[in-house]
């Protein structure tokens, strides 16, 4: 399968690799897909007093679309508002990355883990 | 230490025609172009008697008499002439008809075939490990078995199964036994005087042959029958129709003398490649080997690299052509069916790269290989949130992960 040079670069050179304190309440973690399906995605962001993500880290298991596809949203969220980081959508990501058809659920898993992050931040808070 | 990317380690896909092969094929798609079937002229007897040379070659390398060897166009058609021709000739006599779970898809589809034209069809589990056990196999003919299929050697494990034994319990039960050899030429020993083997076929691109040629044997004593499924002129005694390809079919009889005179010495060479990668690669944390050691071919083998995912995996070692148990199935995204087949998790099953070693492969290349994998693991599982969790002590088959 042909790798659009986008999808390479974030495979070869992953942004935003790591993991952030999950007990923090200023960190929101998604983690979303399954082993048995071959991704698994787990996105953090860490946000500021003032709602604006400061921070995001990711670790993905899955193919190189789907490294690269979260690699993408973390560069993409910094200095997002939850609000703004709630308008990104999986059609954004594919484009971006020129995800063949098949890949699409890469994207697709992507979106999942912003808004489970964010959900999850959003319950801690309100905690 | 140069070593020429990218390096070729999947041969059993396909292999390169030896150059020595592809030197005696070129001759008879220029010079003697004769239709081996014209009998009123030299260029047809000259086509002919290369035909019948490379079929007595052939006939060499796994003991049995050239008459009994039937050109097809590949494994797969002579898969499909084996199964399909043998069931409906004998479809008077009973419908069920067993294979097993890890067959190649060019036995397990014409078996879904048959099953829609109305046979029965049990499809054995194997062990863990990749063998059928006699008596799992034995407890699964019925009175109306008529047709078993097991291969020799499995295409992405290497396990060897006891073909000897599976073949004496058919005979018991007048049961025709095929048995797919495609993987297991030129690599383990064949003799059909003392196999009970009815069919069994071949293929040339997987023992430095071209593609595109292959044979099919039919046993004449005691006479298997079969239905053709290729209509036509009549050729090979009415099994198969079709001009032969004569080029073709010297280089597959090349390619078989050759086997059979280098086998031994090659597959000593191989071994030892193939036990130096497996040295290399076993001090990796949680690696599985898939399939028995042991009752395996020396050219292949199978791991799994645990929380590393086989496609992004194949992509961190393009410098290596290997295959994934993940990607096997060409554009399909599901995990190999041969390992699930052997009770390996999905995620084991994803994780996994095929190495197939062959005549072309050097010390060097494989001491290369080994390095790239332990740098592109390394650098996987620092991007995997799976090889984070299991470094916690978290165990991640007990984990609920939301189904997407």
């Amino acid at each position: 399968m042909a790798y659009s040079d986008k999808v390479l670069d974030h495979y070869e050179n992953p942004r935003n690799v790591g993991s952030l304190d999950k007990a923090d309440t200023h960190v929101g973690t998604g983690m979303v897909g399954a082993p048995a399906c071959g991704d698994v995605m787990k996105l953090q962001i860490r946000v500021n007093d003032d709602g604006v993500i400061e921070d995001a880290k990711f670790k993905t298991y899955g193919c190189g679309s789907a490294i690269a596809s979260s690699s993408l949203v973390t560069e993409w969220l910094k200095g997002k508002s939850l609000d703004q980081a709630m308008t990104i959508k999986n059609s954004d990501i594919a484009e971006e990355l020129a995800l063949p058809p098949v890949k699409i659920h890469c994207s697709v898993l992507a979106e999942d883990a912003i808004k489970a992050a964010i959900a999850d931040l959003k319950q801690k808070q309100a905690a | 230490m140069t070593v020429k990317t990218p390096i070729y380690l999947d041969y059993s896909a396909t292999t390169p025609v030896d150059k020595r092969v592809a030197e005696v094929m070129i001759p008879y798609l220029t010079e003697m172009y004769g239709n081996p079937a014209s009998r009123s002229h030299s260029f047809g007897w000259e086509a002919d008697d290369a035909v019948e040379n490379a079929r007595e070659q052939v006939a060499a390398l796994v003991n049995c008499d050239p008459k009994e060897i039937v050109w097809t166009s590949g494994a797969t058609e002579s898969d499909n002439l084996a199964i399909k021709g043998a069931a409906n000739f004998y479809s008077g006599k009973g419908k069920h008809i067993i294979t097993v779970q890890t067959e190649h898809k060019a036995v397990m589809d014409p078996f879904r075939e048959l099953e829609r034209q109305g046979f029965e069809a049990t499809y054995l589990e194997p062990e863990t490990n990749g063998l059928v056990t006699l008596e799992k196999f034995k407890a699964a003919i019925r009175p109306d078995t008529i047709l078993a299929s097991v291969m020799l050697v499995n295409n992405e494990i290497g396990v060897i199964q006891d073909i000897s034994g599976i073949g004496a319990i058919c005979r018991e039960h007048g049961i025709i036994f095929h048995v797919d050899a495609a993987q297991a030429t030129g690599k383990v020993e064949i003799d059909l005087e003392k196999l009970p083997v009815d069919l069994m076929s071949f293929s040339a691109h997987k023992t430095y042959g071209p593609k595109g040629i292959g044979a099919l044997y039919v046993r004449r004593k005691p006479r298997v029958r079969l239905e053709a499924q290729m209509h036509g002129g009549g050729h090979e005694r009415g099994m198969r129709s079709g001009t032969l390809a004569t080029h073709q079919i010297v280089g597959m009889g090349e390619a078989f003398r050759i086997a059979k005179e280098e086998m031994e010495l090659e597959n000593a060479r191989i071994r030892r490649l193939r036990d130096r990668l497996l040295a290399g690669l076993k001090d990796i944390e949680e690696v599985y080997v898939n399939g028995d050691l042991k009752q395996r071919v020396p050219h292949n083998l199978n791991i799994s690299f645990n929380y590393v995912e086989g496609e992004s995996l194949i992509m961190a070692v393009k410098d290596i052509a290997v295959s994934s148990g993940s990607a096997c199935t060409s554009a399909s995204l599901e995990p190999s069916y041969v390992l699930r087949a052997l009770g390996r998790s999905d995620e084991l099953a994803h994780s996994s790269i095929r190495f197939s070693i062959g005549r072309y492969t050097t010390e060097e290349e494989i001491d290369y290989t080994i390095a790239l994998m332990k740098s592109k693991i390394t650098k996987l599982r620092e991007l995997s949130p799976l090889w984070e969790m299991y470094k916690e002590g978290i165990d991640i088959s007990k984990v609920e992960w939301a189904a997407h």
